[in-house]
């Protein structure tokens, strides 16, 4: 179950608004916390793990 | 475990933990409490240094409260003990604080635990804060049909105060203090130990060794031994002050607190209105300013403030501490034995160290005594150690999930738990990860004792086989566990057949004749019975165990499940105690 491209892009731009309101010092706090709340609701921790996983792959160096 | 690793510096202990002992202020010598007067022992002239000759069946080093309690078990199994420690009173300052309701059990066993209920602050709950708001209760399961409260409070010297009246009503102990161990040898079948006291040199010479002398162990160097495992680096300081500061005894947390920013405070209240105040300290802060009085002083007043209290308040004792997470790769040496922190020493957070100490003691102590008075093959001794270093091991793992939670090792972890406590403060599901993890009693099911592991599994509740033997009130208003004394107990449920249930207990006592069996009798059932028998017209002890008629238990005898069977197999039970008394090895 995937939400459809403008839903999706609803969520992009709420997150930039967010991240701006969170600040340079709290966005890390934000996210985390983020993390936390929808790992919750998800309630499947494969997805999770995956998710993880992917996050992390090609960060810039 | 890669996780386990990472963060925390892997050592190779030898026996600095770089933890100061404890201080008290200017003026102040290390032993004048504001509450307690600490004893001096005198030194006895030994019987050895008067020429006699004599051989110790066993011989424990180290009076701290392990050290103890393992001689009192041992005399409630009527064997005779002779008790070392280099020290002439009780340890200084009040260092653990807390003991967990299964060592109230334990104590009880030992004939010692009326003293410690009519002093101890008993309490359940624990209250968690974040930045001022409170983000977690704790509340330990209790019920009333249960006898003693999840945790009592109490300073560590009154603990050894009560162990040693015990011990001096105790013919079978003889306690002999400022008699340092400094040397020891292996003989045959026994050890020899170089011991030094006032009145001169002598040699001792005993069966079986226990050491019982704590973190900076020195039976642990002279055997060459190590500890190994891993030290964190989050520093605490902890302070003793009296003062009349009206709360109830809970737990308390501060995460982020005003008056330690960046850092974690805990507060404890004690006995004697003394409480224990535990501050962490920042990455950059120096250890050796920050255990100066003044600051003490600085920073235990701003703690104070931040939790309301007004009045005046004097300070008791301080020290500083890191977390360790090392234990022996093995708690057995030829003749000697290792418990409590001579063995493990484990982080401070979840009441561990103590607590698992009395337990070592407890676990050695029945074996011991067993294989001493013929009942046991020398070979049970051979369950000591893994029994109770995979409860070592256990702990650690808990230990280390609630140290990295109370000293976050890296950025990473330190930005979880903030994201974890600032959104506990909304949010019930994530309030859980500040749980401390208190210590649970360890369950034996994959130890060396384990047997009729299927029978077992056919039990749809009730306590699992290995695990530590609940307690129920029954209809006098006793407790089950009352009944079970010093050996193995067999529990029966609805045994409607008295010729058989004599014919079992007849067979079982030939192997330990003090056995105890306890019939529970639901209903109006009214048949002479072979035991002593507890009625449960309620059912409560029934529903406890997931008891049917003819289910039995058989309790080891530190009141763990040796195993358990739905329907009565005397052939089957009669093994399981073999197996228990090292006279076969578990199917």
């Amino acid at each position: 179950m995937t939400m459809s491209f403008e839903q999706l892009e609803t969520v992009y731009e709420m997150m930039a608004q967010a991240i701006d309101k969170a600040g340079p010092a709290r966005e890390s706090l934000f996210l985390a916390k983020l993390v936390l709340l929808l790992s919750h609701h998800v309630g499947d921790d494969e997805v999770v793990h995956d998710a993880i996983a992917t996050a992390l792959r090609d960060l810039p160096d | 475990m890669p996780l386990e690793t990472a963060y925390a510096r892997t050592i190779d202990f030898k026996w600095q933990i770089g933890d100061k002992s404890g201080m008290r202020p200017a003026g102040k010598g290390p032993l004048e409490s504001l509450y307690f007067t600490y004893p001096r022992f005198a030194a006895k002239p030994a019987p050895e240094q008067q020429g006699r000759n004599l051989r110790h069946q066993v011989a424990i080093v180290g009076a701290g409260p392990v050290g103890m309690l393992a001689a009192l078990m041992l005399a409630r199994q009527g064997v005779a003990s002779v008790l070392l420690d280099r020290k002439q009173t009780f340890n200084d300052g009040s260092r653990a604080v807390c003991l967990a309701r299964q060592s109230l059990q334990i104590l009880q066993q030992a004939g010692a635990v009326a003293p410690f209920l009519a002093k101890a602050l008993g309490w359940r709950r624990g209250r968690s804060f974040y930045r001022g708001h409170e983000i977690y209760r704790l509340e330990m399961p209790h019920a009333d049909s249960v006898k003693y409260l999840p945790m009592y409070n109490l300073q560590q010297q009154y603990i050894e105060q009560f162990l040693n009246e015990a011990i001096e009503r105790e013919a079978l102990i003889e306690t002999r203090w400022q008699s340092e161990v400094i040397g020891l040898t292996n003989v045959p079948a026994g050890v020899a130990l170089q011991v030094d006291a006032p009145d001169g040199p002598y040699r001792l010479h005993a069966d079986w060794l226990i050491a019982a002398d704590g973190a900076r162990s020195s039976l642990r160097n002279l055997l060459g031994l190590r500890l190994r495992g891993e030290n964190y680096e989050g520093r605490y300081v902890i302070a003793d002050v009296r003062m009349r500061h009206d709360y109830p005894t809970e737990r308390r947390a501060f995460f982020e607190p005003r008056a330690n920013p960046g850092g974690t405070v805990l507060v404890h209240k004690q006995p004697e209105d003394i409480w224990r105040i535990d501050y962490q300290l920042r990455p950059e802060e120096d250890a050796d300013s920050a255990v100066q009085e003044a600051e003490i002083r600085r920073r235990v007043g701003e703690v104070l403030s931040e939790i309301g209290h007004v009045g005046p308040w004097e300070l008791e004792w301080w020290s500083i501490y890191t977390a360790n997470t090392l234990c022996l790769d093995d708690y057995r040496h030829g003749r000697a034995f290792f418990i409590g922190d001579a063995a493990h020493i484990v982080p401070i957070f979840g009441v561990r160290g103590l607590n698992s100490g009395l337990a070592d003691a407890q676990n050695l102590a029945w074996k011991l005594g067993y294989v001493l008075r013929g009942l046991a093959h020398e070979r049970l001794l051979d369950s000591y150690s893994p029994e109770r270093r995979a409860a070592t091991l256990d702990v650690f793992a808990n230990a280390s999930k609630s140290t990295r939670f109370m000293t976050p090792p890296s950025r990473g972890w330190a930005l979880m738990r903030e994201a974890a406590l600032s959104l506990a403060i909304s949010q019930e599901f994530v309030r859980p990860l500040a749980d401390p993890r208190q210590m649970r009693p360890y369950s034996y099911a994959a130890g060396p004792l384990a047997c009729f592991a299927d029978r077992d599994r056919a039990f749809e509740s009730g306590p699992m086989a290995g695990s530590a033997c609940p307690n129920a009130r029954i209809d006098d208003g006793r407790f089950l566990l009352d009944l079970a004394g010093n050996s193995f107990t067999l529990l029966l449920f609805d045994a409607d057949n008295a010729h058989a249930t004599q014919a079992l207990i007849d067979r079982l006592r030939a192997h330990d004749p003090a056995l105890e069996a306890i019939i529970v009798v639901g209903g109006e059932h009214q048949t002479r019975q072979a035991g002593a028998v507890v009625r449960d017209r309620s059912g409560e002890v029934g529903r406890v165990f997931g008891a049917n008629p003819g289910t039995v238990y058989l309790l080891r005898p530190d009141l763990h499940i040796a195993a358990r069977w739905r329907t009565f197999m005397d052939d089957e039970i009669e093994q399981a105690l073999r197996v228990c008394l090292g006279k076969e090895p578990a199917g």
